[in-house]
């Protein structure tokens, strides 16, 4: 099983519903949020090419924060989700510096949080919050192993790019273009 | 053109604008823990080379504030954790890729090692010193008897704890300034210079005074000829490196670097001590507290500008 995500920037409007979804289901404190908005201007005008993208955690393969996270709290759950242990994590915050995405940060309560996948619902069959609200039906969840699985139908007939992959953290959350 | 912004709002506390999540603590526990090693070096080192009465600040009084400033720079780390009640699982853990893992349990070790270490010079020192208990006695003449291992044990673990000041922060190459190796030499090298200003402060005697303002003169050669390859290194590096050398070739951190670490805490001192080896009157404080203040700025300095230095995407 290895999870990953895809976020098809031609879809995607930028109407921040995901980041909605994701602050109602998982309760994330106010003033913080695990997932965002990009928009990307290219171009000199009036020749601009906007791309805009639904960011987050990308759970990456070889992931920098579970590297430096000197208590294990920052792990590997099944899938290749990478989770935070809030009763492991001493709030030291080296996984923060190591995210060259600027995934994580400190909840109030101390321990640092990010998203998870909605691993609470994928263990049920269902797909994460942000996934299920997307109005365009712009992102994709599922299991790259399983090559009848829609992101993997997605990702061998369309292209796509992942962010940073020069940074070498295998990341798995793609982006359709 | 290319411009890059996040339009849901993202206003993480400490994340954004600028990833700010290490303040004041870490620095100030590089600081000491670099000076702390420094200072163990010196005193096994000399120890080894059974130079113990000629150089009785080095290897005999010095060691007495390690256990201080160790205490007062782990008081630091702690005060920056910021779900402290768990601070525990550092020591239920080893784990050998993550420096700060490493890193505790180093100093976990050196805490306890260096008092034993005082404790078998205590009575060279103050000469009235009554340990009380027949018992603690017995062990602390057991001690001196392994002194010269424990000075070789002492000798590895803070090259260790004086190196991983530095490799804790390149360890992390999501923070291109930070992404050097030669971070580690660099906090290692200044540790000892630190040390070595200070023991020169702190002797009476002409020959220790002498042999550490010249070991330090040597140090901050060393110290400049890095510092110049951290740069070359990050230069001929990618742009995500050109980038973050250039907040210190025109950026932001230009003065506070070039003016206060290398100006007033390596170039000055230097200088000053030179002419104090060539027997000029220089009152002793003016180049330690420069030396001290000037090590004490480099951290700061490196672990923002660390921070402030990102990949674009
Ligand atoms: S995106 Fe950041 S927080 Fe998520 S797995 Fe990668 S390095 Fe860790
Ligand atoms: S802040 Fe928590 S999760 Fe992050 S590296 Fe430290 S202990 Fe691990």
């Amino acid at each position: 099983m290895r999870y990953a995500m895809a976020v098809d920037t031609l879809k995607c409007v930028g109407c921040s519903d995901c980041v909605v979804a994701c602050q109602t289901e998982n309760d994330v404190p106010i003033g913080h949020c695990r997932d965002w908005i990009v928009e990307k201007t290219t171009g000199t005008y009036p020749e601009l090419q906007l791309e805009i993208r639904s960011e987050r955690c990308n759970h990456c393969a070889n992931a920098p924060c579970v590297r430096t996270c000197p208590t294990e709290a920052s792990h590997y759950a099944e899938g290749g989700i990478v989770l935070v242990e809030e009763s492991e994590c001493i709030g030291c915050k080296a996984c923060i510096t190591s995210c060259p995405y600027d995934a994580r940060f400190i909840h109030p309560e101390g321990y640092v949080d990010k998203c998870t996948f909605c691993i609470h619902r994928v263990e049920k069959g269902q797909n994460p919050a942000c996934v299920s609200v997307c109005p365009t039906h712009a992102m994709i969840f599922g299991d790259l192993d399983d090559l009848n699985s829609d992101i993997s139908r997605a990702m061998a007939t369309r292209k796509w790019k992942s962010l940073i992959p020069e940074a070498g953290t295998d990341p798995k959350v793609f982006y359709l273009i | 053109m290319i411009e890059e912004i996040i339009t849901s709002g993202r206003m993480n506390p400490e994340i954004d604008p600028v990833l700010h999540v290490w303040g004041w603590e870490i620095p100030f526990y590089l600081f000491l823990g670099g000076i702390s090693a420094g200072i163990l070096i010196f005193s096994a080192y000399f120890t080894l080379r059974n130079r113990q009465d000629e150089l009785p600040v080095a290897v005999k009084w010095m060691p007495l504030a390690v256990p201080f400033l160790i205490g007062i720079g782990l008081i630091a780390l702690l005060m920056d954790l910021s779900h402290v009640l768990y601070f525990w699982q550092l020591f239920t853990n080893i784990r050998w890729e993550s420096p700060m893992s490493w890193g505790a349990w180093t100093l976990g070790i050196i805490m306890p090692l260096s008092i034993a270490w005082i404790a078998t010079w205590v009575e060279d020192i103050f000469p009235k010193w009554d340990w009380k208990f027949d018992e603690v006695k017995t062990v602390i003449n057991w001690l001196k008897n392994y002194r010269r291992y424990m000075a070789q044990i002492l000798i590895l673990l803070s090259v260790i704890l004086g190196m991983y000041t530095g490799i804790l922060l390149s360890a992390f190459n999501a923070r291109p300034f930070w992404n050097t190796s030669i971070l580690g030499p660099l906090f290692l090298t200044s540790g000892l210079s630190a040390s070595a200003a200070l023991i020169s402060f702190f002797s009476k005697s002409e020959v220790e005074k002498r042999l550490f303002t010249r070991i330090d003169i040597i140090l901050i050669g060393i110290e400049l000829f890095m510092i110049i390859h951290l740069f070359m290194g990050h230069l001929a590096g990618t742009q995500v490196h050109i980038q973050a050398a250039q907040m210190f070739l025109g950026g932001a951190f230009t003065v506070p670097f070039w003016v206060f670490v290398v100006g007033l805490g390596l170039l000055l001192p230097v200088v000053l001590e030179i002419l104090e080896l060539k027997h000029k009157f220089i009152p002793a404080i003016v180049p330690v507290v420069l030396i001290v203040a000037g090590n004490l700025m480099l951290r700061f300095i490196v672990v923002n500008a660390g921070q402030a230095s990102r990949w674009l995407y």
